[in-house]
């Protein structure tokens, strides 16, 4: 028998990257999650992390890092959704619908190209699945600066954003600027869920966006607090699921390692399932207290 | 904190404004004047204006011409619309608000981000503010909802939590967009009730718009009668006769006093079917008989 944390856990430099990186990004994701949840904005959420595949898929095809397809075609499909109409719900999803059909498109196009025409292996299980093993150092820089862009907007645009998800008249009344805030957050979504792509995957990453946001709004009632125990749980489940990534290498089939994108999004969704047997909504609780 | 206007001074005048949407006006030449400390109610058939004059009055909607002046200042005007310069005077409930029951926002954050929801970053622990909104709550009757979610509580309870967001600033004027809405008739007369004693207590100017005039007319100071886009104002007894909506309405219209509700309805010789794109006095009550 062997223990989980093996010795060469924290010595291993791939490892402490992964665990910087990935505890870096599950904060971003938690902290503009719950905003996504609470502004109904989950089906954004999931275009824009699928998205991610063209713009990751295109990125391996110019031979640049994939980060960068994420992140410019994240925001060129943030930009285009709000462009097309984000103004009601209907025509949201529609625009919405629309420019992820068209990246996908571009998904298949690219995926293809890069199998044909590169020697790369492997490129759609990263783009699509995630490499947080594998990436570069030189990222790195450049991934905590988009992390603390993203993370800066929600927080500056916090309360103008809460009101506008109560009712967007009762925020414009208040003179604010409601298509320029929900434009800024969407860019900032647009950033945290490229993130994610680079770490867990284009497909998973909505995951990691919605998934600890949903926990959390369902163990707390206020805003600022959901937003720390998002992050709380994003990071728990990126950390753990490094460490049993990194501990699979002994399971079977053994020397062959499970991926961490699916230790990730198992433990987001157990830690769903725990957060629904104990809501506060439970006993349809009114006023009371 | 602006000093409450002293009773009767103007905090709001409305001055010709006309408005277009989509190729149609939508407000023609309406002026008027609403006083500290009263309660004006803006009464109108459902497409008469009265949420786009509402919104003019926030700076939301710009007039093609008039001008709004709340409090000493300029709020709306021909040249531009400032909802930002407004916001501070005027609190504003607006119509059909409903609140999806996740979201993670308390009766006591709704009030505080009446406070300082325009800004930016996130709010330091203030015992000031807290103490404000817990009195602001406790003006409305709701202390004992400060801690429960929004999307959980009923119709009037969301209305009264919506007013003490729009008047825990110490706005001069307070505006309410058909509150009364989908209430039924106890917490209809308890939020009418709310807000004549929140006129006579703070001093603040009320401007409600609704279809029906009946559950205002014990509290109303004076009515600003909307239809077609035209507006009369004054006295209840100066405005609702047959010969001003009438006018309004460009039609004859009967005003039926029955016991102490007031009816109107279209008259004998009925609408012209350009009045009627405009929109038929809405029959108060429940019963949906168009008169003829």
């Amino acid at each position: 028998m062997h223990v989980l944390f093996e010795p060469g856990f924290f010595t291993d430099g791939p490892v402490r990257l992964a665990l910087v990186l990935g505890g870096a990004v599950a904060v971003v994701s938690g902290l503009v999650g719950v905003l996504t949840v609470v502004r109904g904005q989950s089906f954004a959420g999931h275009a824009l992390a699928d998205i991610g595949a063209a713009g990751g898929s295109g990125a391996f095809l110019l031979g640049v890092n994939p980060l960068w397809g994420f992140v410019v075609l994240g925001l060129a499909a943030a930009g285009s959704m709000e462009l097309m109409g984000l103004q009601r719900a209907r025509s949201r999803d529609v625009a919405t619908g629309i420019v992820l059909g068209a990246a996908l498109g571009l998904a298949a196009l690219f995926l293809y190209l890069d199998a044909s025409y590169t020697s790369t292996t492997g490129v759609t299980t990263t783009v699509l699945f995630g490499s947080i093993f594998a990436v570069s150092g030189s990222i790195v820089p450049v991934a905590a600066a988009f992390a603390g862009v993203a993370a800066l907007a929600v927080v500056v645009l916090f309360r103008p954003l809460l009101l506008a998800s109560v009712n967007p008249e009762l925020a414009a009344a208040r003179g604010v600027g409601v298509r320029m805030v929900g434009l800024a957050y969407l860019l900032a979504m647009a950033v945290a869920v490229s993130l994610s792509c680079l770490t867990i995957g284009a497909i998973l990453s909505t995951a990691l966006l919605i998934g600890p946001a949903g926990a959390a709004l369902r163990l707390t009632r206020r805003p600022g607090r959901a937003m720390a125990v998002s992050a709380a749980l994003g990071v728990a489940a990126v950390w753990l699921g490094i460490l049993l990534s990194y501990d699979s290498y002994y399971w079977p089939p053994a020397g062959r390692g499970w991926p961490v994108s699916f230790f990730v999004v198992a433990l987001v969704f157990l830690f769903y399932l725990a957060s629904s047997l104990r809501s506060p909504r439970h006993g349809h609780r009114r006023g009371a207290r | 904190m602006p000093p409450v206007p002293a009773r009767g001074a103007q905090v709001l005048s409305v001055e010709g404004v006309h408005v277009w949407l989509s190729g149609r006006e939508v407000l023609h030449d309406v002026g008027f004047e609403v006083r500290a400390g009263e309660f004006t109610g803006l009464i109108g058939p459902n497409g008469a204006g009265k949420t786009t004059l509402l919104r003019v009055i926030l700076g939301l909607e710009p007039p093609a011409q008039g001008r709004v002046i709340v409090g000493g200042g300029p709020g709306a005007t021909s040249e531009g619309a400032g909802p930002g310069r407004t916001a501070e005077r005027v609190g504003y409930v607006p119509q059909k608000v409903v609140v999806d029951p996740d979201l993670p926002l308390r009766a006591r954050d709704l009030v505080s981000l009446g406070l300082d929801g325009h800004r930016l970053g996130i709010p330091l622990r203030n015992r000031g503010r807290r103490q404000k909104v817990d009195a602001m709550l406790e003006a409305v009757d709701a202390g004992r909802l400060a801690d429960a979610r929004i999307g959980t509580l009923s119709g009037g309870e969301l209305q009264r939590v919506l007013i003490a967001h729009a008047l825990v600033s110490d706005p001069a004027l307070l505006l309410l967009d058909e509150p009364l809405a989908n209430l039924d008739l106890r917490s209809e007369h308890e939020v009418v009730a709310l807000l004549a004693r929140l006129t006579g207590e703070r001093g603040v100017a009320v401007l409600l718009s609704a279809h029906d005039m009946n559950p205002l007319l014990p509290v109303m100071d004076r009515i600003v009668y909307l239809a077609a886009g035209r507006a009369a104002s004054g006295g209840t007894d100066e405005v609702v006769r047959e010969e001003v909506l009438s006018e309004l309405y460009g039609h004859q219209v009967d005003v039926l006093h029955v016991r102490d509700r007031i009816l109107v309805v279209a008259g004998p010789h009925g609408p012209r079917e350009a009045d009627q794109a405009a929109g038929l006095p809405e029959p108060p009550g429940r019963t949906r008989s168009r008169g003829v």
